[in-house]
């Protein structure tokens, strides 16, 4: 086996390794992801699940008209999910824009709710290699604990390897302290044998979390992609003992997709990474179906829209 | 050799325009008025009941924002569509029921429609006022419909009753989940179908066949359901329905022991009991 040190030594020898990893079985991964969607969760369990995916939610605003305002109004909801029940867990992260960490920061101290901020020419990645620096330094600048980047989806396509894993090295010299999280943009990678690929690159490049989809390009996360990726980190601990995280992103809208992606990691990464710091959802109404389906678990009677904050 | 065997029929519930099978994957055998045997019908459980009352909801703004023209024009077009399928209607009718005369039900079911088509946009005239108050406003008071109804329908009368409580929920501007009559359930299967193939939007009407008495309770007591008409609820659990209803204040109507006479004249009274009332006070002279 070669050494991981020596693929990253130039281009050729990446290219040669990222091409070297064995092919995903389209009709496999795809048969086992929803084979293992079928697993029924209930009572005990399900209201584990539940709670477990509140806590990884990266409760997200991306939009145009973000505001202030907007985004305390989800620091709130970050904070205390569900107010009626304390008991509820606070949730993994907010992530916003980089001109709106600073609000976030300021609306989230002291409450162990991490703060995340896309980067790097968000989402397509088409800018030069200082603007994307600079918008990383400017999000980690103004408090950031994580980083979403975006990688060249057009470099990493036409097979310049090497510049998208300098790319991300050099963005995750500029995150500093701060998480990186490499965004592979799975919908536009088109093939499995890709998501492997893009997948490997950015774990040998030193990102903290793989992130499948901005959610702004469709499809955005899926199961069988979650799992190919899963199965990156999973071999990448076999090799090195690191464990990186998994985080899906886009069209996870409600609990039972949620409950299938915990599956899916309990089954093909492993227990271990049931936990906030190694896989996360990137969602914006998920939270409210996980608040509402808790309610119908303890509440004994199903709940609705009308007893969840609008956001 | 023309002993031809009839296709045994196995029907679907009707949920968001669509006919699914029961996620429980239970049927029943529904029987006619002497015992033999007429089709089976799906067995809704409680998470068909959440499926309905998810695509009820998704069907409110559409359905409750359409003009009343538009919805009077829809109502209409469903009566047509009834006038269609009359023979069959009058089949099933005569099969569930036993009765002699149901050609006459079934055109007091398409009468109905048609009364409360027309209705539809008059609501506003009769139920709205302009209101004198003692200052400069313009204050005025508008029916507005309650939300998503679930409405237990009536077990004796499968389709004169149905249609008697359907109609005034959806002519409201409401959209609303059906249990059908238990033991009666194709009358109602057949006009999901009407309704399917007419111009009223998938999720307006859910239309559920199984055991009334186990949805009742979680329609009753789910937190997204405004409203709740106890026509046909078993009579021994109305108080229980009603306890249940109360934990989220929903509108309940109430039922009479007995079963009224559908064929009496409708009146506005289904209608006014899933209609809310809403009040602007508008400043004048300005």
């Amino acid at each position: 086996m070669t050494e991981l040190s020596e693929v990253t030594r130039d281009d050729a020898s990446l290219r040669r390794f990222l091409h070297g990893l064995p092919g995903v079985d389209q009709v496999g991964v795809e048969q086992r992801a929803a084979g293992l969607a079928t697993r029924s969760i209930k009572k005990a369990s399900k209201l584990w699940a539940i709670d477990t995916a509140i806590s990884m939610v990266d409760l997200t605003t991306l939009e145009g008209a973000d505001t202030p305002g907007k985004v305390r109004t989800l620091a709130a909801k970050a904070r205390r999910p569900d107010a009626e029940y304390p008991e509820v867990p606070h949730v993994g992260a907010v992530c916003v824009y980089p001109d709106l960490v600073e609000t976030a920061v300021t609306a989230l101290v002291g409450s162990g709710v991490g703060v995340a901020s896309v980067a790097t020419a968000f989402p397509s990645g088409r800018s030069n290699r200082q603007v994307k620096i600079a918008d990383t330094e400017m999000a980690v600048a103004a408090g950031a604990s994580e980083i979403d980047m975006v990688i060249d989806r057009g470099a990493f396509l036409s097979g310049r390897y090497g510049q998208v894993y300098e790319e991300i090295v050099a963005v995750k010299a500029a995150c500093g302290d701060a998480h990186l999280k490499v965004i592979l943009e799975t919908g536009e990678l088109s093939t499995y044998d890709n998501v492997r690929r893009a997948s490997w690159l950015a774990l040998l490049a030193g990102g903290d979390f793989i992130k499948t989809s901005t959610g702004k390009v469709s499809p955005a996360a899926t199961l069988p992609v979650t799992h190919v990726m899963l199965q990156a980190v999973r071999d990448w601990r076999d090799r090195t003992g690191q464990l990186r995280g998994v985080k899906p992103a886009g069209g996870i809208r409600n609990t039972k997709d949620a409950i299938r992606y915990l599956v899916a990691v309990h089954e093909v990464a492993g227990p271990e990474w049931l936990t906030p710091s190694l896989f996360r959802f990137g969602a914006s109404s998920l939270l409210n179906d996980l608040l509402m389906q808790r309610r119908t678990q303890l509440e004994g009677h199903y709940s609705g829209p009308d007893y969840v904050t609008v956001d | 050799m023309s002993d031809r065997v009839t296709v045994a029929k196995t029907y679907k519930l009707y949920i968001g325009g669509a006919f699914p099978r029961s996620e429980s994957g239970r049927v029943y055998p529904v029987a006619d008025s002497r015992g033999g045997f007429l089709a089976n019908a799906a067995q809704a459980s409680r998470k068909d009941a959440r499926e309905a009352v998810a695509a009820a909801r998704k069907a409110f703004p559409g359905w409750s924002g359409a003009t009343a023209y538009n919805r009077g024009q829809v109502l209409y077009r469903v009566a047509e569509l009834l006038e269609g399928r009359r023979a069959q209607f009058v089949h099933e009718v005569t099969a569930s029921e036993g009765v002699k005369r149901a050609e006459a039900i079934v055109d007091a079911a398409i009468d109905r429609w048609v009364w409360y088509a027309g209705w539809t946009d008059k609501l506003a005239a009769v139920l709205g006022s302009s209101n004198p108050v003692a200052g400069p406003y313009f204050s005025f008071s508008t029916p507005e419909p309650t939300g998503v109804v679930a409405v237990l329908a009536p077990q004796h009368s499968s389709l004169l009753g149905l249609v008697s409580v359907l109609a005034p929920v959806i002519a409201a501007g409401n959209t609303c989940v059906v249990v059908s009559s238990q033991d009666r359930p194709l009358p109602a299967i057949t006009l999901s179908e009407v309704l399917a193939t007419s111009d009223v939007p998938g999720g307006v009407v859910n239309v559920l066949t199984g055991r009334t008495a186990e949805l009742a309770p979680w329609l009753a007591a789910h937190a997204d359901v405004n409203a709740l008409d106890l026509t046909g609820a078993p009579d021994s659990t109305r108080t229980e329905l009603e306890k249940a209803a109360a934990g989220t204040v929903k509108r309940v109507l109430r039922a009479p022991r007995t079963e009224p006479d559908w064929t009496r004249e409708p009146d506005m009274a289904r209608m006014r009991a899933v209609l809310e009332t809403k009040t602007v006070w508008h400043p004048m002279g300005v």
